[in-house]
């Protein structure tokens, strides 16, 4: 018990659940089962991205491209639609996933092939992604007419009173569970990013390790354009532009450290539904769009300090062993 | 005859300690005005903990340090800078991205009106100064980083004659300096004699020592053991001095009767850090590795390791050719190797106990992909208790463990790989004395068990009481090979490491 106090998670979760009682004391009815259920739909997307910025991050890296890739996918299954709407929505959904792969490995490549900072592909690729949605799009939108009604009803279907939408992350999720802490990947993700030079020397590829956590990423990305496309039912140049820094806000806001090694399911998702409580909250207790920019924000600088001061615990622990060695 | 001086700096009686590890005790040294002393002594005697104390990076735990007869705290590197103490060595504390007079006058930069920076009066203040010491040809608004670590060593002299400094601490200048850059930088250390500062020069080639020293001071598993004029005292000597001790601590080694060739190394090269590397091993032998720090010894085993990639050469196990270009392959072809820099990259600090265990493993404990827990943790234990690994559990992270703890949990992961040929490089340096005899009594079981080792090491007790043959390597290249007998004396190995002829 004592052990699952101490963890931030934890804590993250207390502050979710008292963020939801203080909005239904203003506004009644906040906290009723299907207002959360919203907010949990609402938050699927986040959550679902910022599992694969988490895998990113883990290794010590960033992916700033996650948006535009997201963006760029779902533009290339709309305007698949939109061109034979009888091509099933399944396949759609592969083909998206497909797409962000490869746009992932496209990262990924540079990053352990030519050794390039992540932080400078990615931030290459972002522009790039967005520019071809523009090119293969002939800068048309594609509009919420054009759609084929199976495109956009394989996020909204009810299963078990929730929408398909919201399924699909939860299959995600355990799929992360199990990939993180049962699989000899998801244990590399953590060793190369607490330690690349001994990660190094037990063995491990480094460089195959991160292109691994791009492709996820990228993975992940594509598949969620498929899911932004049909939710809001739009495909454009701008869908998602500069959600990328949604993702790492949530990643932050879920203690995942952006110096890398450390991070947990459960905090990448609780970050994504701390966000997604706090957008849904705001409008409903009157408080100006304004407030909501300046309390995620407010949140994550707060998350950041309170990550910060754990490590610096740790950090002296480590100096002093360094001290007795010299 | 030299007319009796005082000191310009005399520290007495300093003990400092580290959990575990008494690296000064009661240690002293004097330097006098206009003349060169040098500190001699093997790796882990106590020279640099001795430096970190002069320049105020360490607080001694005991003891008293006088400049100019007058008792001083030196409670920062900042203090010390102060005291007119300064320090030159191949790190030096300098700014790449900054102009040459930028770096000499950082702290005390001469000022024009409104205190902004009187830049003309900096650089022709700069431009003296380097003009001084004989580096007229070191521009002061070159950028740092273009200049050659000669000229940095100029330009960080230069920076202690712009605050008057009145000692110079050189710790191992030469190490990464040519031929010539070497005589250039004696030139300007007879220049800096001359001018009366006081200076202490560390370094580990005796023909350096007795070039440039007056005096010496020899240290030896953190105390003084000798102390007096060089030209009243021979190589021989200091040398007896570095090493006297009596081999008396009790090493478990057993005797194997060696097995059959585990491994060969031929004409194994690398572009720039070894040539010609030739040796073989026997299952159940440890094979110790002597020589100086920088001597190449690290090197050819991380290349063994798959690290670094040879320019030449050919790696055999049991007599058929192994090809390896990673770690990875290095452990399938039962090739291990636990590192001499436990933290940066032995250990995966942050990470629990077992999980650092089975990383190499975790193809062994996982079933149709999938990492079983229970399988790691039975893996995990068995390790940890043959190694005598004492923990609270083996969820702890490792990064709170002692470093013996943490030695113990690296040579447990590749013990778990069931490995060939071990190799351990400095594999005692900087943890306790119980957890040395447990990894020394370790490496002798397992060599009984018929494991090849290798053993780096720069600690001549450890690898005379532990190895079976003994390489040393100078200059990146073997230039002996013995057979640890009685007849062996630590002189032998000191000298071959040093490059001292015997008839010297």
């Amino acid at each position: 018990m004592s052990a699952i106090v101490k963890m931030r998670e934890f804590w993250l979760a207390v502050l979710i659940a008292a963020l939801v009682f203080a909005a239904n004391l203003r506004a009644p009815g906040f906290a009723s089962p299907s207002r959360l259920a919203g907010i949990v739909e609402d938050s699927s997307i986040l959550m679902i991205l910022a599992l694969g910025q988490m895998v990113v991050i883990l290794t010590r890296s960033i992916d700033l491209s996650m948006a535009s890739n997201l963006a760029l996918s779902g533009m290339i299954v709309a305007l698949i639609n939109q061109a034979a709407p009888g091509i099933p929505v399944p396949m759609l959904m592969a083909v998206a996933a497909f797409s962000g792969l490869l746009l992932g490995a496209l990262n990924g490549v540079f990053i352990w092939g030519l050794g390039i900072p992540a932080i400078v592909v990615t931030l290459g690729s972002l522009t790039i992604y967005r520019g071809v949605i523009f090119l293969i799009a002939g800068g048309q939108w594609v509009n919420a007419d054009a759609f084929s009604p199976s495109f956009i009803a394989f996020t909204r279907i009810e299963v078990l009173g929730l929408p398909l939408l919201v399924w699909y992350a939860v299959v995600i999720v355990v799929a992360f569970v199990v990939l993180m802490s049962r699989t000899a990947l998801g244990r590399s993700f953590y060793a190369v990013g607490v330690n690349p030079t001994a990660a190094v020397y037990a063995g491990i590829n480094v460089g195959r390790t991160m292109f691994l956590a791009f492709c996820i990423s990228g993975l992940l990305s594509g598949f969620c354009g498929y899911l932004w496309v049909s939710r809001y039912v739009i495909g454009s140049v701008e869908v998602a532009r500069g959600y990328e820094l949604t993702v790492v806000a949530a990643c932050v806001i879920g203690g995942i450290s952006i110096s890398g090694g450390v991070g947990t399911v459960a905090g990448a998702v609780l970050g994504a539904l701390f966000l997604g409580v706090i957008n849904g909250a705001l409008p409903v207790i009157n408080i100006s769009p304004f407030w909501q920019m300046a309390i995620s924000g407010a949140a994550i600088i707060l998350a950041v300090v309170l990550n910060g001061r754990g490590a610096k615990r740790s950090q002296r622990l480590i100096l002093r062993t360094a001290e007795a060695s010299a | 005859m030299i007319i009796p001086k005082e000191p310009k700096v005399e520290l007495s009686g300093i003990s400092k300690s580290f959990p575990g590890v008494r690296a000064l005790h009661k240690v002293g040294l004097r330097l006098y005005p206009g003349e060169v002393t040098a500190l001699i002594g093997e790796n882990g005697a106590g020279k640099s903990t001795l430096v970190k104390t002069m320049t105020g990076i360490y607080q001694p735990d005991e003891g008293e340090i006088r400049i100019s007869g007058k008792p001083v705290v030196l409670s920062s590197p900042h203090a010390a800078f102060q005291a007119g103490i300064t320090a030159i060595h191949q790190e030096t504390v300098l700014f790449d991205e900054l102009s040459v007079a930028e770096n000499i006058f950082l702290g005390h930069a001469p000022r024009a009106a409104f205190g902004l920076i009187d830049w003309r009066g900096m650089n022709a203040r700069a431009r003296t100064l380097l003009a001084e010491i004989g580096a007229g040809h070191i521009a002061p608004d070159t950028k740092l980083k273009d200049l050659s670590i000669a000229n940095k060593h100029l330009v960080a002299v230069a920076r202690a004659l712009s605050v008057n400094a009145e000692v110079v601490i050189m710790d191992e200048p030469t190490a990464a300096l040519s031929y010539k850059e070497i005589q250039d930088l004696f030139d300007l250390i007879d220049f800096l004699k001359s001018q009366g500062k006081a200076i202490l020069f560390i370094s580990h080639k005796f023909d350096e020592i007795y070039r440039i020293a007056d005096r010496y001071t020899v240290f030896r598993d953190g105390e003084m053991v000798g102390e007096g004029l060089l030209k009243d005292t021979s190589q021989q000597e200091i040398v007896r001095m570095m090493v006297g001790r009596s081999v008396d601590q009790v090493f478990p080694k057993k005797q194997v009767t060696p097995g059959d060739e585990v491994l060969k190394v031929v004409g194994y090269c690398h572009p720039t850090e070894f040539a010609d590397i030739g040796f073989s091993l026997r299952a159940g032998e440890i094979l110790g590795f002597y020589g100086l720090v920088g001597a190449g010894r690290s090197e050819v085993m991380q290349s063994l390791f798959g690290i670094t990639k040879p320019s030449k050469g050919a790696v055999r196990i049991d007599g058929e050719v192994a090809v390896i270009r990673s770690p990875a392959q290095a452990v399938d072809k039962g090739i291990v190797y636990v590192p001499e820099d436990r933290g940066k990259q032995g250990a995966v600090t942050g990470l629990p106990i077992f999980q650092n265990v089975t990383l190499a493993s975790l193809k062994k404990t996982s079933r149709h992909g999938f990492l079983r827990l229970a399988e790691e943790f039975k893996l995990a234990r068995e390790y940890t208790e043959r190694l005598d690994l004492r923990a609270a559990s083996l969820d702890q992270n490792v990064g709170n463990l002692s470093g013996g703890n943490q030695q113990k949990v690296v040579i447990a992961k590749w013990l778990a790989t069931k490995p060939r040929v071990i190799i351990l490089d400095e594999p005692t340096k900087g943890i306790d004395i119980g957890s040395k005899a447990a990894v020394h009594e370790f490496m002798s079981e397992l060599a009984s068990q018929g494991l090849a080792v290798i053993m780096v090491s720069s600690e001549l007790p450890e690898i005379m009481g532990m190895s079976d043959r003994i390489i040393v390597m100078r200059e990146g290249r073997i230039v002996s090979e013995f057979e640890n007998n009685a007849g062996l004396k630590p002189e032998m190995l000191v000298r071959a490491a040093a490059g001292i002829g015997e008839a010297a």
